[in-house]
């Protein structure tokens, strides 16, 4: 990376890339990531004759897994499927909801309120941090068992994302209009509606359809909690041992989570 | 909104747009019917916050006298994120670089872009669920999950971002004799070297946060203490696991927004 090593240009003058400050930065990245991966190594347990093991036993588990049984696909995976697909679809609906508020809130150019601002990015914050299985976990417990813990789980992971993702694009909506419309007097809700609705609307469909799209690979291991869905058809199949069945399960998330990218895919060509 | 009356044509400033008042309606009437299907009784909710608010109360104040057990899920997790994201990343480079479509002929790039849409596919969890049953209990299961993990999101973007490049420093290089190893770290790698920090950097912090979920099926880390103070209903203790779990996660953003700042 030095660019002075020609006898030449030493002469003249030495040209380099980076200051000795980034440079030193640069070493030290580079320091910390190697120790931490050799601390890591020397510290972390695994039993070597599990990893010596390894190779032979996926084998077995994949003689186990094929051929998959089909004939479970109609006795109890279709239906936890469908709810699965609820569940992503209605937590995104949902979050989108939620986001909104917290949005407009977290948006520099449209809340000048500190408290509020501070508040907002809190909330983003905090519910960006806690894994969806944690809030399924949660919900679990205060709602008992089923879809309407997994969907609020995929609303109150999502709503951090979207309203981030969305408080960004809000930021960044071209004043003009806006100031245009308050100078007419337009009330606040038409400010909203026609200044910065316009403005940020292909933004928002192209996060909603792709937290959607995140949110269905999500949803599929709610039911490991117990909040519903395809993850209670897996954990069945899995606590039973009966390897066929778990195949079948999962080449059934594989196909949705292909056809879900799929389906995103052309709506982002055709409307974005 | 008032016009002028001697102009002939009246245009409606904010025309109707059907197309997009039908998506609304079948969103709503998507939402009606979904809705029906998940049974919320007002009973329900209200003994949802109920029960929401005792477990708020016992979460209160959370309870770090066991911080040795704490401590120990949470470096295992730590290293769980760290020898994941090392191995990964380093296989993803050759990975994503043979899906690269203007780098390999398809015969290459195909079978490589299939492995990753089935790395990907995955949610991190389901993926340690098979490893655990696969290399047993522990964290080797964790590691291995989101190295798929990883590959998965790692080489897709590689990929594309090899896909991006400019051709020209690509020629260039090679017009002047370069072997294919020189042709790769002269013109390939400089033009997608701070993108790959990137995302990498952001892979990192997206293993430590799921390296705290794969305990909850056996694969290691502070999620398996996480999920038995759950069964145990000891929400004082969870409270402190969330807690800590939040700042670890917290202190891996600021680390890789330090890393990226140092590499752009």
């Amino acid at each position: 990376m030095i660019a002075g090593n020609d006898p030449v240009q030493m002469t003249h003058r030495r040209l380099e890339r980076f200051t000795p400050m980034e440079r030193f930065s640069r070493w030290l990245v580079l320091l910390i990531v190697v120790a931490a991966i050799v601390v890591s190594t020397r510290h972390v347990q695994i039993i070597p004759e599990f990893l010596a093991d390894a190779p032979s036993q996926m084998l077995d588990l994949l003689n186990r897994l094929w051929p998959p049984d089909l004939s479970y696909y109609q006795q109890g995976v279709h239906e936890a499927l469908m709810e699965t697909l609820h569940i992503a679809s209605l937590g995104t609906i949902l979050a989108l909801i939620l986001a909104l508020p917290v949005a407009l809130c977290s948006a520099r150019n449209i809340t000048s309120n500190p408290i509020l601002l501070v508040f907002a990015k809190l909330v983003l914050v905090s519910s960006r941090s806690v894994n969806s299985l944690v809030w399924a976990l949660l919900f679990v417990a205060v709602f008992g068992p089923g879809t309407l813990a997994g969907v609020l789980a995929i609303a109150f992971r999502s709503v951090g994302f979207v309203g981030k993702l969305l408080g960004e694009a809000l930021e960044e909506v071209h004043m003009g209009s806006v100031e245009a419309l308050k100078a007419t007097g337009a009330p606040a809700t038409s400010v909203l509606l026609k200044g910065y609705w316009p403005q940020v609307k292909p933004a928002l469909w192209s996060i909603a359809l792709f937290r959607w799209d995140i949110n269905v690979r999500e949803s599929a291991v709610l039911g490991l909690v117990g909040a519903g869905g395809i993850g209670i058809a897996l954990n069945n199949a899995l606590n039973t041992f009966y390897w066929d069945k778990v195949s079948t399960v999962l080449l059934s998330i594989f196909a949705v989570v292909i056809a879900a990218e799929l389906v995103v895919t052309q709506i982002r060509k055709r409307i974005i | 909104m008032t016009m002028p009356s001697t102009s002939h044509a009246k245009r409606n400033p904010f025309p109707v747009n059907w197309p997009s008042r039908i998506i609304w309606v079948a969103l709503l009437a998507y939402l009606v019917y979904a809705l029906s299907l998940i049974d919320i009784s007002s009973e329900r909710m209200i003994a949802g916050f109920g029960h929401g608010a005792d477990m708020l109360g016992r979460m209160v104040p959370p309870d770090f006298s066991r911080w040795s057990l704490l401590l120990e899920g949470l470096l295992e997790s730590l290293e769980i994120a760290i020898l994941a994201s090392a191995v990964g990343i380093t296989l993803s480079l050759p990975i994503g670089f043979f899906a690269a479509r203007n780098m390999m002929p398809p015969w290459v790039s195909w079978p490589a872009r299939t492995l990753i849409a089935v790395c990907r596919s995955f949610h991190p969890v389901i993926v340690a669920i098979i490893f655990v049953k696969a290399v047993g209990f522990g964290a080797l299961a964790g590691i291995l999950a989101l190295i798929v993990a990883s590959v998965g999101f790692i080489a897709k973007l590689f990929a594309e971002a090899i896909e991006e490049i400019s051709l020209k420093q690509v020629e260039a290089v090679r017009a002047s004799g370069a072997s294919f190893g020189n042709v790769i770290i002269f013109s390939v790698v400089p033009q997608v070297l701070s993108r790959f920090v990137g995302f990498s950097t952001y892979q990192v912090d997206s293993n430590l946060r799921n390296s705290t979920m794969v305990g909850i099926v056996g694969a290691g880390g502070i999620g398996g203490t996480l999920f038995s103070a759950f069964q145990r209903f000891d929400y004082d203790f969870v409270a402190a696991i969330l807690i800590s779990l939040i700042a670890v996660i917290m202190a891996g953003e600021y680390f890789s927004t330090w890393v990226k700042g140092v590499f752009k």
